[in-house]
C-alpha cells in the first residue's frame, strides 16, 4: 500500500465498520476521519447508531452482549481492536453519557476517581486537577463549598456537569459527548459550549447532539447519520446550507422531516 | 351533587371486605410467631437461669443445662459461616460481576438454584461421605460444618447475587468510561453499596444453619458430650460436639422421664439465638439503608 500523504494525518480513522446487536444491524460499514483539535458533530435521529459509534470508539461496545463488530478503529494510526491495556484507551477517549451519573461518592471523590484509578495520589495535585475539571464543566462555583457531599444528591442537571468534570479528569485526548446538554438549561449550555470551544486547543472533540443547532454552532465539520448509514460528512458551513450533498440532510438539519 | 348510589354503597363494602381479608392475612402471620413464643417462655419458665446456660447436661440428660449443646452450635454455626460466606460472596461476584453469558455461568447458575433445593438429609449423607469418610477428617465439629457449608453456599450465592444487582448498572458503565478496571469499580463502587445486602443474607444463614439437625446427625454432632464449663475455647474443630438443635431432638424423643420443661428450656434458648441474630441483621440493615447514597 502507497504511504499516506495527507498533510494532516486523521487522529481517528474509522473504516468500513459495522455492527450489530445479534442479528439487528447497527452500523453498516461506515468509514470518516476525525481531525486532531476540531471538533466534529454527529447529528442523526434515534436509532442511528450514534450512541453506538462512541461506544466503539472507547471498546465498552464489549460489555453489550450480543455485539458483533468488523472493520477498524484507529487512533494516531494505531488499530484500538489491537491495544494491550483497553483501559489505557478509555482513559485517552473520554466519554460523556446522555444520562447523567453522579457515583455514590462525594463531588470530590467523583472526579478524583480516574485519576485515583490511574495511580496518582498526591494531594495537591489532586486537589488542583479537581478545581480545574469541575470549573471547566461550569459547575465549580455550585459545589466548591459542599466537595464532601454526595455526587448522586445533586441535581440532573449538576449532575451531568459532574459527569463532564469526571471525563475530563483524565485528560483524554478525545472527548466523546453525547447528548451532553440534555439536561441542562441554556444558560449554563452556552457556558459549557464556551469551554468546549477553548478545550478543542488541547483535544479533539466529538459532539453526538439531537440539537442540530449545538452541531452548527460548535463543530467544524458534521456528519449526518440515519439509519447506521453516513449520508453526509463535510464541513459544517456545507451541511447547513442551502445546497448540502443530499436532500435528506437538508431536510433534516431544517426540521422538514415526516 | 355528592350522593351516595347503591354503586357507591356496593363498591364501600367490597372495598372494606378486601381490607379485612388482607388485614387478617397479615395478622394471621404474627399470631402463631406470638403463640409460640408465649408458650414455650411459660413453660420453659421454670427452668430458665443463667446456670442453665453454662453447666452441661448431667444425670442421663435428666438434671444440669446446655453449655456443651449451645457452645456446640456457636462453633458449628461460626465454622460453617467462616467457610461458606467468602465462598460464596467471592462466587457471587464472579457470576454477577465478571461472567459473561455462557453455557458455563449458565450451567453455574442452574447448578446453585438446585443445589439450593436439595433436601438437608441429602447433604447429611453427602457430607458423611465426602468428609467424613472420603476426605478422612471423621465425625468433627469440621466435617459437619463443611456439610452444613454446601447447605449454605447457595443461599449465599443467591442473596450476594441480588444485592450486587441491586447497584444501578449505570455506576459501572461509568467507571469503565474513565479508564477503571472491573476490580476498581468493585472495590470503589459496587461493593461499598452492597455490603448491606450481601452481610444480612450471610447473617440470615445464622438461623438456619443453627437449627438443622440432619446435616449434623452424622457428619460430627453426638448424643452427649462433657466439656470444661465456662470456657468458651472447651471445643476443638476436630472433636465432636453436641448442638442445640439436635439435643433438642434426642431429649425429646429419646430420654424418658426429663423434665417436662427441659426441652420447653432448650427450645427457648434456640429461638431467642435465631431471633436475636435475626433482629441484629434488620437492625444493620435499615442502619446501612439510611446511609444509602442514591
Amino acid at each position: 500500500m502507497v504511504a499516506e500523504q495527507n498533510p494532516l494525518p486523521a487522529k481517528i480513522r474509522v473504516k468500513d465498520l459495522r455492527l450489530s446487536y445479534g442479528a439487528k444491524p447497527v452500523l453498516g460499514g461506515i468509514s470518516f476521519d476525525v481531525q486532531e483539535n476540531e471538533i466534529f458533530g454527529i447529528i442523526g435521529p434515534a436509532q442511528s447508531g450514534k450512541s453506538s459509534l462512541l461506544r466503539c470508539l472507547n471498546r465498552t461496545i464489549e460489555f453489550v452482549p450480543g455485539a458483533s463488530l468488523s472493520g477498524s478503529i484507529q487512533i494516531d494510526g494505531v488499530d484500538t481492536s489491537s491495544l494491550q491495556s483497553v483501559y489505557e484507551l478509555r482513559r485517552r477517549v473520554g466519554m460523556v453519557a446522555p444520562l447523567p451519573v453522579g457515583l455514590p461518592l462525594s463531588i470530590y471523590d467523583n472526579v478524583a476517581f480516574a485519576p485515583r484509578a490511574a495511580g496518582y495520589r498526591n494531594k495537591t495535585d489532586l486537589d488542583e486537577l479537581v478545581q480545574r475539571c469541575l470549573s471547566q464543566a461550569a459547575l465549580w462555583d455550585e459545589v466548591k463549598d459542599r466537595l464532601d457531599s454526595l455526587g448522586t444528591k445533586l441535581s440532573g442537571g449538576q449532575q451531568q456537569r459532574l459527569t463532564i468534570a469526571r471525563a475530563l479528569s483524565h485528560k483524554p485526548e478525545i472527548l466523546c459527548l453525547d447528548e451532553f446538554s440534555i439536561a441542562i438549561d441554556p444558560v449554563t449550555t452556552m457556558r459549557i459550549e464556551d469551554v468546549l470551544k477553548e478545550l478543542k486547543r488541547e483535544m479533539t472533540i466529538i459532539l453526538v447532539t439531537n440539537l442540530v443547532q449545538q452541531a452548527r454552532r460548535l463543530a467544524s465539520r458534521t456528519m449526518f447519520l440515519w439509519n447506521g448509514e453516513i449520508v453526509e460528512v463535510d464541513k459544517t458551513e456545507v451541511i447547513f446550507s442551502q445546497q448540502p450533498k443530499s436532500r435528506k440532510t437538508y431536510d433534516y438539519v431544517n426540521g422538514i422531516f415526516g | 351533587m355528592f350522593t351516595t348510589t347503591p354503586l357507591i354503597r356496593k363498591k364501600q363494602r367490597n372495598e372494606l371486605i378486601a381490607k379485612c381479608v388482607f388485614g387478617g392475612m397479615a395478622l394471621a402471620m404474627i399470631v402463631p410467631l406470638i403463640v409460640i413464643v408465649t408458650y414455650l417462655v411459660v413453660r420453659a419458665a421454670p427452668l430458665l437461669s443463667w446456670e442453665f446456660l453454662t453447666t452441661n447436661p448431667s444425670g442421663g440428660m435428666r438434671h444440669g443445662g446446655i453449655w456443651s449443646a449451645l457452645l456446640g452450635t456457636v462453633y458449628l454455626v461460626t465454622v460453617s459461616l467462616l467457610i461458606a460466606a467468602p465462598v460464596g460472596v467471592l462466587a457471587a461476584v464472579y457470576l454477577n460481576e465478571y461472567a459473561r453469558e455462557s453455557l458455563f455461568t449458565r450451567i453455574i447458575n442452574l447448578a446453585v438454584v438446585n443445589l439450593a433445593g436439595v433436601p438437608s438429609i441429602v447433604h447429611a449423607l453427602f457430607g458423611l461421605g465426602a468428609f467424613v469418610l472420603f476426605a478422612g477428617i471423621g465425625r468433627s465439629i469440621l466435617a459437619a460444618s463443611l456439610t452444613l457449608a454446601i447447605m449454605t453456599l447457595p443461599v449465599i450465592v443467591a442473596s450476594t447475587k441480588e444485592a450486587l444487582a441491586a447497584v444501578p448498572v449505570s455506576f459501572r458503565e461509568a467507571c469503565w468510561n474513565v479508564g477503571a478496571t472491573r476490580w476498581q469499580t468493585i472495590r470503589g463502587i459496587v461493593l461499598p453499596n452492597s455490603i448491606s445486602g450481601i452481610l444480612t443474607g450471610v447473617i440470615l444463614q445464622v438461623s438456619r444453619t443453627a437449627g438443622e439437625t440432619a446435616p449434623i446427625m452424622f457428619t460430627g454432632a453426638v448424643f452427649f458430650k462433657k466439656i470444661e464449663e465456662g470456657d468458651p475455647f472447651a471445643y476443638s474443630i476436630w472433636d465432636q460436639c453436641m448442638a442445640l438443635s439436635m439435643h433438642l431432638f434426642t431429649i425429646t424423643t429419646q430420654v424418658t422421664e426429663a423434665p417436662k420443661a427441659l426441652p420447653y428450656a432448650t427450645a427457648v434458648v434456640l429461638l431467642g439465638a435465631v431471633l436475636s441474630v435475626n433482629a441484629s441483621a434488620i437492625a444493620l440493615r435499615s442502619y446501612l439503608r439510611s446511609r444509602k447514597k442514591w
